[in-house]
């Protein structure tokens, strides 16, 4: 089963990543109000079901994929 | 009797660079200083560990987001949960706030560049296992060298818990902290490298001050002990 996690530094939380990306979309013309920038990992996992697959995967950001000091994460199951 | 030389571990992960460093400066401030593999499941008999910095695990994910799995780093918790005296320096101090021992969490400098220079600090707690040997608002100075220092407090910091404060943030730091403990006082992290800072040949020996502060109290222990 396919998973993607989305992990995304929380809001409030300075990124000059993002703020980097922004200038420079803004240099090229682009209209951007704000730019954030995280994560993707994508993951092949075993699981019976999609329900399974998920619980499983939250516990990976949770212990591991995220820090939740700093990030927030959403994961999607893509069967 | 003699003064008994306490040992004092520095445990080294794939990517650790300052370890020998370390290693020599704790030796150089007549410590015995004990090289610790990461894959040991358990210490050797020690009276206090050091955590050095460097890029364990290449820094992928976090910074010392993997490190902090090592089953040395299960081995140091347990000695911290003790009340073993843990200082980790740098990349350590990365593993350290992973690992929660210590509060926060280190994020990428606010500039995105790499900073490697020295800074000012000031010493906020000289009652510390750390820092005994300094006195109250201290100044010292530090190299740092790293690209991902600027630490975030939680929300509930007890400010008691900041030992150090840059004089000229190099990273955008919250507050200017460079250096935390945990509640209890035994064990700290620091961004600048205290290591790398004993001898006055190689522009500061400020280091000594807190390395030095450590092993007295990892002698008196010892001392402790018998």
């Amino acid at each position: 089963m396919k998973a993607t996690v989305l992990v995304r530094p929380k809001p409030g939380i300075l990124d000059p990543q993002g703020e980097a990306v922004g200038s420079a979309l803004g240099h090229l013309g682009f209209d951007v109000q704000d730019a954030r920038v995280g994560k993707v990992i994508d993951l092949e996992v075993e699981a019976a079901d999609e329900a399974t697959a998920r619980v499983e995967v939250e516990q990976m950001c949770e212990r591991l994929l995220a820090n939740p000091l700093i990030e927030s994460y959403e994961v999607e199951i893509v069967g | 009797m003699a003064s008994p030389q306490p040992r004092i571990g520095v445990v080294t992960y794939p990517g650790s660079q300052d370890d020998r460093d370390a290693l020599w400066a704790l030796a150089a401030l007549d410590a015995e200083a004990v090289a610790v593999w990461h894959e040991e499941p358990e210490l050797p008999d020690l009276d206090a560990v050091v955590l050095p910095g460097g890029f364990s695990y290449g820094d992928h994910l976090r910074c010392g987001a993997i490190a902090r799995f090592s089953p040395a780093t299960a081995a140091v918790r347990e000695f911290a949960d003790a009340g073993g005296l843990v200082l980790g320096i740098c990349n350590g101090f990365q593993i350290l706030c992973e690992a929660a021992l210590l509060p926060g969490a280190l994020l990428r400098n606010e500039s995105l560049r790499f900073v490697c220079r020295d800074v000012r600090l000031t010493v906020e707690r000289h009652d510390l296992p750390f820092t005994a040997r300094c006195t109250a608002g201290r100044r010292i100075v530090l190299p740092v060298k790293h690209g991902d220092g600027r630490y975030l407090p939680p929300p509930d910091l007890d400010p008691a818990q900041v030992v150090l404060r840059y004089v000229d943030n190099p990273n955008g730091s919250i507050d200017d902290i460079a250096g935390v403990c945990n509640g209890a006082g035994n064990v700290m992290g620091l961004m600048p490298h205290p290591e790398h800072a004993v001898d006055r040949l190689l522009g500061s020996d400020d280091g000594a001050l807190l390395l030095a502060s450590l092993v007295d109290a990892a002698r008196e222990r010892v001392l402790a002990a018998i």
